[in-house]
């Protein structure tokens, strides 16, 4: 008897497992896939990268709660893998509806993102025109510009003084900036923990570009080769702040006194300024070589829609609405949180917040010394770019064949794209 | 339910109860293989098995942002990915990493449980001490590496430590000249890891027999180094074996430090790192990924087949 029921007991519990299995498999299959429940119309999803600036994703939830049309939830990705986890997340079902990138070709080949012309037609003359430009393939429209974030340098005047150092304005001088800044507590410099975050002011500066009208290699030339070797020397200098608790695109290395000028985005400011009040300036990318010129990154994020999703249309209407239309919810965006320029002529002449006197020199910087995104240049060549910048400055190799072995990668997807 | 009833009138008559119990007992044992069994063939199968197809498939196909391509183009992925520096660097990487951080790892954890085994008091304290890293998550541990012991930066704990003797600051992870990003990737994974093979090791100790020391002592030999030579480590040889073997095991999937610790470099990437960042990070090349991949397993089963031989495994009782 107790035989039996140990063997029944046995059976209820295999049976409960099974049934709570199921159960669960049943909650796996309903729940949890980014899709919000409720809501009037059809629900959607967004992928946004994490904002570093305190308020960000309250913001972006509190505009998508204002939309009425449909239910919007937020997908806030947090560590430095957004590119994999929307990338993937693009081939699955659980693909998101709409997306924040950057402008790439490849997305636009492989009919990822869907034609959002109609859309920015009406308003096309209120955007930037460079943004306009670096979102069109063949005359189609494929994103909408949120924010433009020009990248430069930020330094403490106060510790330049002291130094005896003017703001530098070829390569070798920030060079030599660097080794007068160097102190025992302070470093003179900070360019990102990988240095990758300026490899286009680099090409820019030396006079060179990633690619040219034509779509070929233009980067791979002396003044671009004399540069890596200029940043190699300063690599290994002992000048340089390296590998900082916190990256580039935080304020903290020079907010906390680890260095005394880093490379930085304008969407820093608000938080630099609180903490370091006047003690605080700007200036571009110096120039490298005779042939060079002073250069500012104007990187940026933009709203696509995915044309392979289910809900094409309302996430096309979810998109005008909120990057067309809204245009408070857009100065919202571009200025009270971080600082970003915003790409539409209305907004940018009405943003009282960016007139004050440093955030006007960073849009003065953007407007005479901005280099915008070219949607040729994809992500594989940028990472091929990236490995030339490990190879030849953070290793001791060779800059010619590592700019050799980038064009190889280059010209292959060169050729995959534009056959 | 249905056994049950069928026992019950079948008592009477047990000669024919006899047969039909067989009988069922038959079907049972075969429904009782397909249940036990068929959950985790069908996971095999659908996560094991049609994705090695599919990834071999894919490999002969230009598949780009797509998983279901259309266009062969041949043997041109392994071609690409065999002429792509950074994928043959990376089976040299967790080549020399698997040769560095199976025997460290072996050593260590054999050394704890060994000091663990001797004591007296605290014994629990101390295991659970030296167990405990093992419950960490390699992200959040690679996070603690990177950002508070091994930054650049003068309060950086390494740094403050070297800085007691006079020592420069060190860029642990960004200078790979000298290179040491090894010393934050082996020490992050002994962390991790030598807690769990010494609770193994130490399973192992405490089932020697005492007799065979008290014989080796009545022999003379020495305690210390002469027993641990001559006794202690033969008994361990079983233990040892599966150490290793997990071990390696573990240095071939290594993933997560290397992928939050390394960033953007060329180098100390392993080909699981690699080929993810092929795959998913930069152009979607599930073709070219899926071929690294499948050299990758081919290189893995060449590795295996030697390893038995070398280990002896499978063959145990021929050995005895």
């Amino acid at each position: 008897m107790s035989a039996m029921s140990s063997t029944w007991d046995r059976r209820s519990l295999l049976r409960a497992g099974a049934g709570l299995a199921t159960a669960g498999a049943l909650a796996a299959c309903g729940g949890n896939n980014g899709r919000g429940g409720g809501g009037s119309g059809s629900s959607l999803v967004q992928y946004f990268h994490a904002y570093g600036e305190a308020g960000t994703e309250q913001a972006i939830k509190r505009y998508a709660a204002a939309y009425d049309k449909a239910s919007v939830r937020t997908q806030w990705i947090t560590g430095n893998n957004f590119e994999t986890k929307l990338f993937s997340a693009l081939l699955t079902k659980q693909a998101p509806d709409v997306f924040e990138f950057h402008p790439q070709l490849q997305l636009v080949t492989s009919g990822q993102v869907a034609d959002l012309t109609e859309l920015i037609a009406p308003v096309k003359d209120d955007f930037n025109q460079a943004d306009i430009t670096s979102h069109t393939v063949d005359g189609k429209i494929y994103g909408i510009r949120m924010i433009d974030d020009p990248q430069f340098f930020y330094y403490r005047k106060s510790l330049l003084e002291k130094a005896g150092v003017g703001v530098p304005q070829t390569l070798d001088e920030l060079v030599e900036a660097a080794a007068k800044l160097t102190t025992g507590k302070v470093k003179g410099l900070f360019l990102g923990n990988d240095i990758t975050a300026v490899q286009y002011p680099l090409i820019w500066s030396a006079g060179a570009d990633t690619l040219d009208s034509s779509n070929q290699i233009a980067y791979h030339t002396d003044g671009v080769i004399s540069g890596l070797r200029t940043l190699r020397s300063l690599f290994t200098s002992g000048h340089l702040l390296l590998d900082a608790p916190a990256d580039y695109w935080d304020p903290s290395a020079l907010d906390q006194g680890l260095c005394a000028i880093q490379w930085g985005g304008m969407w820093s400011m608000p938080v630099m300024q609180k903490a370091l009040g006047d003690d605080l300036g700007i200036f571009p990318f110096p120039k490298i070589g005779s042939a060079g010129r002073l250069s500012v990154y104007n990187g940026g994020w933009s709203m696509f829609v995915n044309a392979k999703g289910k809900n094409v249309d309302a996430a096309k209407e979810y998109v005008k609405w909120l990057w067309i239309d809204q245009k408070k919810y857009q100065e919202d965006w571009a200025t009270s949180y971080g600082f970003h320029i915003p790409p539409r002529a209305s907004i940018a002449q009405s943003a009282t917040k960016l007139k004050s006197e440093l955030p006007e020199q960073g849009v003065q910087l953007f407007n005479t010394y901005g280099h915008f995104d070219n949607i040729h240049w994809t992500q594989a060549m940028i990472t091929a770019f990236n490995d030339v910048l490990a190879n030849s400055v953070r290793k001791n190799g060779s800059p010619e064949a590592a700019l050799d072995a980038c064009d190889k990668k280059v010209n292959r997807e060169l050729k995959k794209l534009q056959g | 339910m249905a056994t049950t009833t069928t026992r019950g009138p079948a008592r009477p008559a047990p000669q024919a109860a006899h047969t039909s119990r067989r009988r069922s007992l038959g079907t049972r044992n075969a429904l009782n293989f397909w249940l036990f069994t068929g959950p985790f063939l069908i996971g095999l199968i659908v996560f094991v098995f049609v994705p090695i197809g599919w990834s071999v498939w894919l490999s002969f196909f230009d598949a780009r942002f797509t998983v279901t391509p259309s266009t062969f183009i041949g043997l041109d992925n392994y071609r690409t990915v065999l002429e792509n520096p950074n994928f043959t660097d990376s089976l040299v990487t967790f080549t020399v990493f698997a040769a560095f951080i199976v025997p460290i790892t072996w050593g260590l954890s054999l050394g704890l449980a060994l000091m663990v085994h001797r004591l007296r008091f605290l014994r629990a304290f101390f295991r659970s001490v030296f167990f405990l890293p093992t419950a960490c998550s390699y992200v959040a541990a690679s996070l603690i590496w990177k950002m508070s012991i091994f930054n650049g930066v003068r309060f950086g704990l390494a740094n403050t430590v070297i800085g007691w003797f006079g020592f420069d600051n060190v860029a642990w992870l960004a200078d790979p000249d000298p290179p040491w990003y090894w010393l934050v990737l082996v020490t992050l994974r002994l962390w991790l890891q030598a807690g769990f093979y010494m609770i193994l090791f130490l399973a192992a100790l405490q089932n020697i027999p005492a007799e065979l020391y008290e014989a080796a002592a009545i022999d003379g030999a020495r305690p210390g180094f002469q027993t641990f030579r001559y006794i202690t480590l033969p008994q361990l040889r079983a233990t040892s074996t599966a150490v290793i073997l997990l071990l390696l095991i573990a240095a071939y999937q290594a993933f997560d430090e290397f992928y939050n610790l390394m960033g953007k470099a060329t180098w100390g990437q392993p080909p699981l790192v690699e080929l993810y960042k092929v795959a998913l990070g930069e152009s979607q090349d599930y073709g070219q990924g899926s071929a690294g991949a499948v050299i990758l397993t081919l290189l893995i089963c060449v590795v295996t087949l030697f390893q038995g031989r070398i280990l002896g495994f499978g063959r145990a009782e021929e050995a005895r």
